[in-house]
């Protein structure tokens, strides 16, 4: 039984439409990667789910609970929170406070300050300057951090690797099976296809703002993915 | 020479009822980027409005907050959420002008309902008090108590700010609603809270003013006027600066007075003009902007 099922999720910006059509299910814990080129719809997707983007749908169901037209704050509360693009962090929150924020909504569950601050031992040396002064990568921490302090059963990341060094990648990555072993399902967004097939259990190729491919990391071929994602 | 010490200290005094029209101006700037025009004549209404609870239940003027605070607070609450939250956005004009509609519209309601007289609250003995100091220099006690007010006001602000759950969700939305959204917090309603905690303020101010002098329909606009350049004065870094503006206008006007009456104002604005020239952004201005 799936966790989220979405049917024919269009969005608009304004006139512009950026979503035609998406079909998507994911289980309880399961992991699932979306790919594509840039301005593919993949951003705006997640943005669709989260509610930041008003979208329509024949079925946005998660949990039994329809979540056409609602707002992106309720959404939170129900247990699904996003890693932003380009982390997001609010520059007037120290450290600290960027990951106490996350828990605005005060929904019960696992994730508190110290359990965060042993995913990311960094943080807790640098918790109170600013987040924005921190490194990309430990700025990127917080950002995880802030979004499981919300207790969610589903995290949306997106782009996480994006401006950061490999190395720093590997770390971020590393902390992944962590929030899984929670049970909390996963919706990553990634350019690095290798790095979104290597964690994934399911990949879904968005291109231009469709579904182009959808299957098992090992049951897909790279001719099949360069095809998906680049058109022909 | 004491007398411009005592020139200067009755300036320090007055700017703490400066601080105080500014603070609720700085807040409303600070969390929505919306710059209240129609400041001053909420001023206005809230000594209006204490005069009214005044004559219908005899309460004296510092008592009548228990009445009037919860009121503005209201007052901001719904306007905020049925106005002027969807006069918010990229654009800078739309809060602007709304708000300058909205104080034609008060200060002509105030008007229609309360007639152009010239009013007063009365605290009775406590206005003329005074605690002599030395010869020729004497704080008054009503405004000491609106400066001890002031700093009061600030002190307790600062710690909603930094500490309170509620104060961080009025910061990151501040920073950025969108993604305040994804924590949860409903953006429309932080709104509305900042906008009644301001006017909370100016229900205070408002009632300060209102003892310390005349007020009539016509006022706000000067009212907003003295808000703004302590904002400015003070920069948006924090609300110390905010006091500390309200107190250097204050500071300003009394010496202006001194040299010649008809100075009075002018001098005030003359300091605003030369602290904009060397401190464009104020004397604290705001740092952790991206």
């Amino acid at each position: 039984m799936s966790v989220l099922e979405i049917k024919n999720m269009t969005a608009f910006y304004d006139d512009f439409q950026a979503l035609f059509g998406i079909d998507l299910s994911i289980e309880k814990g399961e992991t699932v990667a979306a790919i594509g080129a840039n301005g593919a719809g993949k951003s705006t997707f997640l943005r669709s789910i989260t509610g930041l983007v008003q979208n329509n749908a024949d079925k946005f169901i998660y949990k039994d609970i329809n979540l056409i037209g609602k707002a992106a704050f309720d959404i939170v509360g129900l247990g699904i929170a996003m890693v932003p693009e380009g982390r997001k962090l609010f520059p007037s929150l120290s450290v600290e406070e960027n990951l106490l924020i996350g828990a605005f909504g005060q929904r019960p569950g696992n994730w508190t300050l110290d359990r965060v601050y042993q995913m990311f031992p960094k943080l807790k040396q640098r918790k109170d300057i600013a987040g924005t002064a921190l490194s990309g990568g430990e700025q990127q921490m917080v950002a995880i951090g802030r979004a499981l302090m919300s207790n969610p059963d589903m995290l949306l990341c997106d782009e996480l690797s994006l401006g950061l060094a490999p190395i720093i990648i590997k770390d971020i990555y590393g902390a992944l099976p962590g929030i899984k072993a929670e049970g909390v399902s996963l919706l990553i967004v990634e350019q690095d296809i290798n790095q979104a097939l290597e964690i994934a259990d399911r990949v879904y190729c968005f291109q231009e703002g469709k579904i182009s491919l959808t299957g098992k990391p090992e049951d897909l071929t790279k001719e099949q993915i360069a095809a998906a994602y680049f058109g022909r | 020479m004491i007398e411009w010490a005592n020139t200067i200290i009755q300036g320090i005094l007055t700017g703490g009822l400066y601080a105080m029209f500014a603070t609720g101006l700085a807040i409303i700037f600070g969390v929505m980027r919306l710059v209240n025009i129609t400041h001053g004549d909420l001023i206005v209404l809230a000594a209006f409005i204490a005069m009214v609870v005044i004559e219908t239940t005899g309460f004296n003027p510092f008592l009548s907050l228990i009445i009037v605070l919860p009121i503005m607070f209201i007052i901001g609450y719904f306007l905020q959420r049925g106005i002027l939250n969807y006069t918010l956005g990229d654009d800078l004009l739309p809060p602007l002008l709304v708000t300058f509609g909205l104080s034609i519209v008060i200060q002509n309601v105030l008007l229609e309902v309360f007639s152009a007289d010239s009013q007063r609250l009365k605290a009775g003995a406590i206005e003329t008090s005074s605690i002599q100091l030395t010869d020729g220099l004497s704080i008054g006690i009503f405004p000491l108590i609106t400066l001890l007010t002031a700093v009061t006001m600030i002190i307790l602000l600062q710690q909603l700010f930094n500490r309170t759950r509620l104060g961080r969700a009025f910061r990151a939305t501040s920073d950025d609603p969108t993604t305040a959204q994804l924590m949860g917090i409903n953006h429309k309603h932080i709104f509305g809270l900042a906008m009644g905690l301001a006017l909370g303020l100016v229900a205070i101010a408002g009632v300060l003013m209102a003892v310390r002098s005349n007020f009539d329909p016509s006022i706000g606009p000067a009212k907003l006027l003295y808000a703004f350049e302590a904002v400015i004065i003070g920069g948006l870094g924090s609300l110390w600066g905010t006091l500390i503006g309200g107190i250097i206008l204050g500071v300003a006007q009394n010496i202006g007075a001194k040299i010649d009456p008809g100075w009075q104002i002018l001098a005030g604005h003359i300091a605003f003009l030369i602290i904009l020239v060397f401190r464009p952004n104020g004397l604290f201005p705001r740092t952790r902007d991206d």
